[in-house]
């Protein structure tokens, strides 16, 4: 009896530690690391031209072409932010809670939609300022049928990038090339 | 019937309560305000505002960050991360006399205000870097 007051106890006190932990930021939250600068390796993209609102105009053109709409920009500081609203319904879940609920399960909430974000950089690089970078990132937070977040993350696939950056070459014809 | 009253009255008390309490989040004052605006700022040894500021939101956004909105007259950036957790900051740039600039940051984890001293003192020593400038303590 003793040994399982101790093990309630442990996993009380373990529980209690991953609840307050959960209310403080990460410690890696705001610090560099190889995985960062690797992820701006990816996102980014340098163009040789000195004209840093076309390369912008065509960005926001771009993100138009790709369903977002433009939600704040900046010239001055190179910035155009955007967003969408998006449907989040996939089948697989969707078939997997009916299964549930065939089988005497109760009701599990699915997916129901997603908000994506788009938000574009650029700047002047190279000694003389003969390049300018563009930098996108993307990130979405998806709700389920009862309003719930149940993914918020940054989206890190690099084919992503890979397409953004071959339209964005096409659409202000210059090689892109990488920094 | 007595214990019924009760009962009630005890949800309404905890309403009321309860109340209160979210409602007093709005000024935040419960923290030392000189002290949280230390432990946020720093000042830096140029001038050049729009550098300052393009240098934040590159370093923001090797961070993780995505850029929610600039203005570069005002001097001001913020941004989010998302990472399983919403991370969000907004960063100020101001002059401070002649040869200075002071930023300034602030962000909020999930629902709580970051006060500690450590998360800034990472965000400065990652924005030293890129700025190629000492950070200095601002006061």
């Amino acid at each position: 009896m003793n040994r399982f007051f101790q093990l309630s106890f442990t996993v009380l006190l373990l529980w209690l530690i991953s609840v307050t932990g959960c209310a403080t930021i990460p410690k890696d939250a705001l610090t560099l690391s190889p995985e960062t600068l690797a992820q701006r390796q990816i996102q980014t993209r340098k163009y040789q031209t000195k004209d840093e609102g076309k390369i912008l105009a065509a960005c926001a053109g771009l993100l138009q072409d790709m369903g977002f709409n433009l939600d704040e920009s900046e010239t001055k500081l190179g910035v155009i932010t955007s967003s969408k609203t998006r449907t989040a319904v996939n089948i697989g879940q969707q078939a997997a809670a009916v299964a549930v609920v065939l089988f005497g399960g109760v009701y599990m909430p699915t997916d129901k939609e997603q908000r994506m974000r788009a938000s574009v950089v650029t700047r002047p690089i190279g000694e003389r300022g003969e390049y300018i970078a563009v930098r996108v990132t993307f990130q979405r937070i998806v709700w389920n049928t009862q309003g719930q977040v149940t993914t918020s993350e940054s989206l890190t696939d690099p084919k992503i990038y890979q397409e953004f950056f071959d339209k964005l070459s096409k659409a202000i014809f210059l090689e892109a090339q990488e920094i | 019937m007595k214990n019924k009253a009760g009962l009630i009255l005890i949800v309404i008390s905890l309403f009321i309560v309860g109340c209160a309490t979210t409602q007093e989040r709005l000024l935040d004052s419960d923290s030392s305000q000189v002290q949280l605006r230390s432990i946020q700022t720093r000042a830096f040894d140029t001038t050049d505002k729009e550098k300052t500021l393009r240098t934040i939101i590159s370093t923001l956004q090797d961070l993780g960050f995505v850029i929610d909105k600039a203005d570069a007259t005002l001097g001001i950036v913020s941004a989010t991360k998302l990472e399983h957790y919403a991370l969000r900051i907004t960063v100020t740039v101001r002059p401070r006399g002649e040869t200075q600039l002071l930023v300034r940051a602030n962000a909020q984890y999930n629902v709580t205000p970051v006060t500690d001293p450590e998360p800034y003192q990472q965000f400065f020593t990652s924005l030293e870097k890129a700025m190629f400038l000492t950070a200095h303590q601002a006061d």
